[in-house]
């Protein structure tokens, strides 16, 4: 936990939370380290010819670690410890030391990492035995193409058999999954970079998040989703037409309820001039759309959006995972919203309030489960795409996904962890040393896009290996079928009540 | 045991098809003979048969053919069909006693004429009324089964070997101008003569050899559309699916097969920039229509059959012509058996309809 509203005061009760340890013996003094860490952990005192070390400022980021040639360091938790207690865990008492000295709201970065179930684990799929034929797609075609966007409940056909029906439009993706909405300003122009080429490279969107859309990544607008959040970052209308599609983001998993908030100081003179933004101010967009306070309201929204694109792209439309998702997802089908993007509370964050990230929202698995079985009973789910995202981990996420119910998934963390986030949840101090989340021209140029977009090639490319894989033990050679397919499913370590809800039989059954 | 309907059971089996396209009629001996021969494709488990152009003499009215548990189910069904239907006549199927062939219903078959005007609903037309109320009595009606509910054909299907449950049915008696049949291999049954096939609704029958892998997303997606999926078979769920495709939807029949074997997407961008357009249309729009993994089937109407394998023909399939018939089979033999020197035989490619049409009605494949 961080806490950025910075009141000093003298006394400090807070320990660090890790520990550098370096390994004398294997250390050449190179001073990497010290050259390489943002948060100034590592210090060369030269006249004594030592080095020294502050593990108050470490955030466990490896980055000296990971890059130290001779690999002498080493970084492990702070082995200074309360006294145990169930109760106030080591993690309540810091919390409590670090408001009581600095009045501030606690900030944190990523999503969710309490131990809350993760219904992922407790899902297990099936495959073919005997009665019918497993398929290997190393020989037989098997297809992960999706088609995202509103379908007419029918098709309809002249009297010669001609088809009449205009068909709205789709974004095509040659495998079920998008990068998920990560603003320029939150990460690193290089990293946006790496995902657009990644994504056209692979035949599948990333989203610019609400921060608008840097003028040289127009280029890539077949492979883009454009954002637009409650605070308009950006938005005009060439970005709006930039684009395959435009994604309003309503809600986003890590912070239900609430706008974001991208501290002034990650806004330098290029995410200034692409926000629209003076430089240094912080940028927060309110928590509510101020001309959204209700559904007939959205409505509006999606149709001017589609009015100023000529009906030519899809309007997404994004919330986070909340108690009533499904009611809602239901009447933003009806509000028009050609697919429905649903986040999380696992879901990913440049920086939330920690309250608000840790408490607020439910899993992904069990508001997807009921959002599409409320749109089945409805009759509407065939009419809309349905979409996935937070804390989507590897290729069986994403079929279990798809069983329940998903058209695709989005992917983050999935996708920073690829450009070499080491998930050390520091984002908010825009001091990434992998040059992600930081808009430090020195840390940003660590990320080579030529490098790391073939990562992220890489990593898609694999899970989508896997995913014909599992698909072909299942019998299946086409992902359609996959979709919403529950008997595909079973679930180990569910309670009824969890088996009922996420519309799947228990093992064994 | 959980019956049908309780409990998922997969299957593999044996089907046979037989059409006349100038409508001649003909007996239930030849398919009886056809499917017999593929003896060891069933287990005992289940057999049956669809045949067309049986009751012309009723032919603008629906023939129900029903199973009964016990006699008070069949009071309280025929109270719901004299409230929502003129009841034209009604007795029981003839049977004889064939050795191999125990515990059967009460099986009883009723030529009725909607009374449309009970729907509390809008206008709904006459199918619609009797398919709705079909799929009532099979939901709410616990002991009975309607197993056919088509005008002039009609369903018999029993728990056996397909040759034993022909020669219970005496179906040599019965002419119609088209036969399916088939014969069941299931992984486990309580030997319920309701989940026996075919499996049909209104004159759509279905015989089919296969455990789709779709199915429960084939289940959810025409269940979106009214339907209820109570057998939990393959054959059900199909025959919704062209129900809702031809019937509800009005799809030409050719698109429809488009839906259900979908062509791949590589072949489809080798198609016309018009054609694409519409294969991509139907894909998307059905996508979740696409019936997956191994199936072979012959889907019987009003005014033909149709067989159709999976995209990548996971099952065995065979076609012939002769004169004015067309023959599908799981196996060759079972052709030759019936048909020694066919014009024509062969082994339909996987995605690839066969289309065998009453003749006049070449163009226009609908319901």
């Amino acid at each position: 936990m961080l806490c950025w509203k910075v009141k000093i005061m003298n006394l400090n009760f807070n320990s660090p939370l890790f520990e550098v340890i370096r390994d004398e013996k294997k250390c050449v003094k190179c001073k990497l380290c010290v050259d390489q860490c943002s948060n100034k952990v590592h210090l060369y005192d030269e006249k004594k010819d030592i080095f020294k070390v502050d593990d108050m400022k470490c955030v466990n980021c490896h980055r000296c670690a990971v890059l130290c040639p001779t690999k002498a360091l080493v970084i492990k938790k702070y082995s200074l410890e309360y006294r145990e207690n169930a109760m106030w865990t080591d993690s309540a008492i810091k919390e409590i030391y670090k408001q009581s000295q600095t009045g501030g709201v606690l900030l944190s970065s990523m999503g969710n990492p309490n131990p809350f179930p993760v219904y992922w684990d407790k899902m297990l799929l099936n495959a073919s035995q005997v009665t019918n034929p497993s398929i290997d797609p190393l020989r037989e075609p098997m297809e992960t193409k999706v088609m995202i966007g509103r379908k007419p409940e029918k098709l309809e056909f002249d009297s010669k058999g001609k088809l009449t029906t205009k068909m709205p439009p789709q974004v095509e993706l040659s495998v079920p999954v998008m990068f998920a909405a990560m603003s320029y300003g939150a990460i690193s122009k290089n990293a946006h970079e790496a995902l657009a080429r990644a994504a056209d490279d692979l035949g599948i969107c990333y989203n610019t998040g609400e921060g608008g859309l840097n003028k040289d990544f127009y280029k890539y607008g077949k492979s883009t989703v454009v954002q637009v959040a409650s605070g308009r970052f950006g938005v005009h209308k060439e970005y709006l037409n930039a684009g395959v599609a435009i994604e309003i983001k309503i809600g986003q998993g890590a912070k239900p309820g609430i706008g974001g908030h991208l501290p002034g100081r990650k806004v330098g003179e290029d995410v200034s001039y692409t926000r629209m933004i003076p430089v240094g101010s912080d940028a927060i967009s309110p928590a509510p759309h101020h001309d959204i306070y209700s559904i007939e309201d959205l409505r509006q929204l999606i149709f001017s959006l589609k009015e100023v694109t000529r009906y030519e792209k899809p309007i997404f439309v994004k919330i986070a995972a909340v108690h009533n998702a499904a009611a809602i997802a239901s009447g933003t089908v009806r509000a028009g919203a050609d697919a429905i993007v649903v986040d999380g509370f696992r879901g990913g964050t440049g920086a939330a309030p920690t309250r608000v990230r840790d408490n607020v929202g439910i899993p992904i698995e069990l508001a997807l489960a009921s959002i599409d079985q409320r749109l089945r009973e409805e009759g509407i789910r065939n009419q809309v795409s349905l979409l996935v995202s937070g804390s989507v981990r590897n290729s069986a996420d994403i079929v279990k996904a798809i069983a329940l119910g998903a058209d695709a998934v989005c992917i983050g963390a999935a996708a920073l962890i690829a450009l070499g986030c080491h998930m050390c949840r520091a984002c908010v101090s825009g001091k990434c040393n992998w040059g992600i989340a930081t808009q430090d021209p020195e840390l940003v140029k660590r990320l080579d896009p030529e490098v790391m977009h073939k990562r992220l090639v890489n990593l898609v490319s694999a899970w989508n290996y896997e995913i014909q894989e599992l698909l072909g033990g299942m019998g299946i050679n086409a992902v359609d079928s996959l979709r919403g397919n529950r008997l595909m499913l079973r679930g180990i370590g569910l309670n009824e009540k969890e088996l009922e809800i996420l519309g799947i039989k228990y093992a064994g059954e | 045991m959980l019956k049908e309907g309780e409990i998922r059971i997969p299957s593999g089996c044996a089907i046979s098809g037989i059409i006349d396209k100038k409508g001649k009629r003909f007996s239930g001996e030849e398919i009886i003979k056809s499917i017999a021969l593929m003896h060891e494709r069933s287990n005992g488990l289940g057999g049956g048969f669809a045949a067309y152009g049986i009751y012309p003499q009723y032919k603008e009215l629906y023939a129900f053919h029903i199973f009964y548990d016990n006699l008070s189910v069949k009071s309280q069904v025929e109270d719901f069909l004299a409230k929502h239907f003129e009841i034209e006549s009604a007795g029981s199927i003839p049977t004889k006693s064939v050795p191999n062939i125990k515990d059967q219903p009460l099986i009883w078959r009723y030529f009725v004429s909607p009374k449309i005007y009970m729907s509390k609903e809008e206008v709904i037309d006459e199918d619609e009324f009797t398919s709705r109320c079909v799929i009532r009595i099979n939901k709410e009606d616990k002991g009975a089964y309607v197993l056919s509910s088509g005008k002039n054909m009609g369903a018999f299907k029993g728990v056996g070997y397909p040759e034993d449950i022909g020669e219970f049915f005496m179906l040599d008696g019965y002419e119609a101008y088209m036969w399916t049949a088939h014969g069941r291999f299931p992984t486990n049954t309580p030997g319920w003569w309701g989940g026996a096939h075919p499996f049909t609704m209104l004159n759509w029958s279905v015989v089919h050899n296969g455990e789709i892998s779709s199915y429960d997303a084939n289940r959810r997606f025409v269940e979106m559309f009214g339907y209820k999926c109570t057998l939990q078979t393959d054959t059900e769920v199909i025959t919704y699916l062209f129900d809702l495709l031809v019937r509800k939807h009005k799809m030409p029949m050719e698109k429809a097969l488009k839906a259900v074997a979908a062509p791949f997407w590589d072949d489809i961008e080798r198609e016309s920039k018009e054609v694409q357009n519409e294969l991509k249309s139907i894909r998307t729009v059905y996508a979740s229509a696409l019936i997956n993994g191994p199936f072979s089937i012959v889907l019987g109407f009003a005014k033909g059959m149709i067989a159709l394998n999976d995209r990548i023909k996971l099952r065995s399939l065979v076609a012939a012509e002769k004169g004015d018939r067309t023959y599908i089979a799981s196996e060759e033999s079972a052709i030759k058996i019936i048909c020694e020197n066919p014009d024509k035989i062969w082994s339909p490619k996987g995605g690839e309809a066969v289309i065998a049409l009453l003749e006049g009605e070449n163009n226009e494949p609908k319901f």
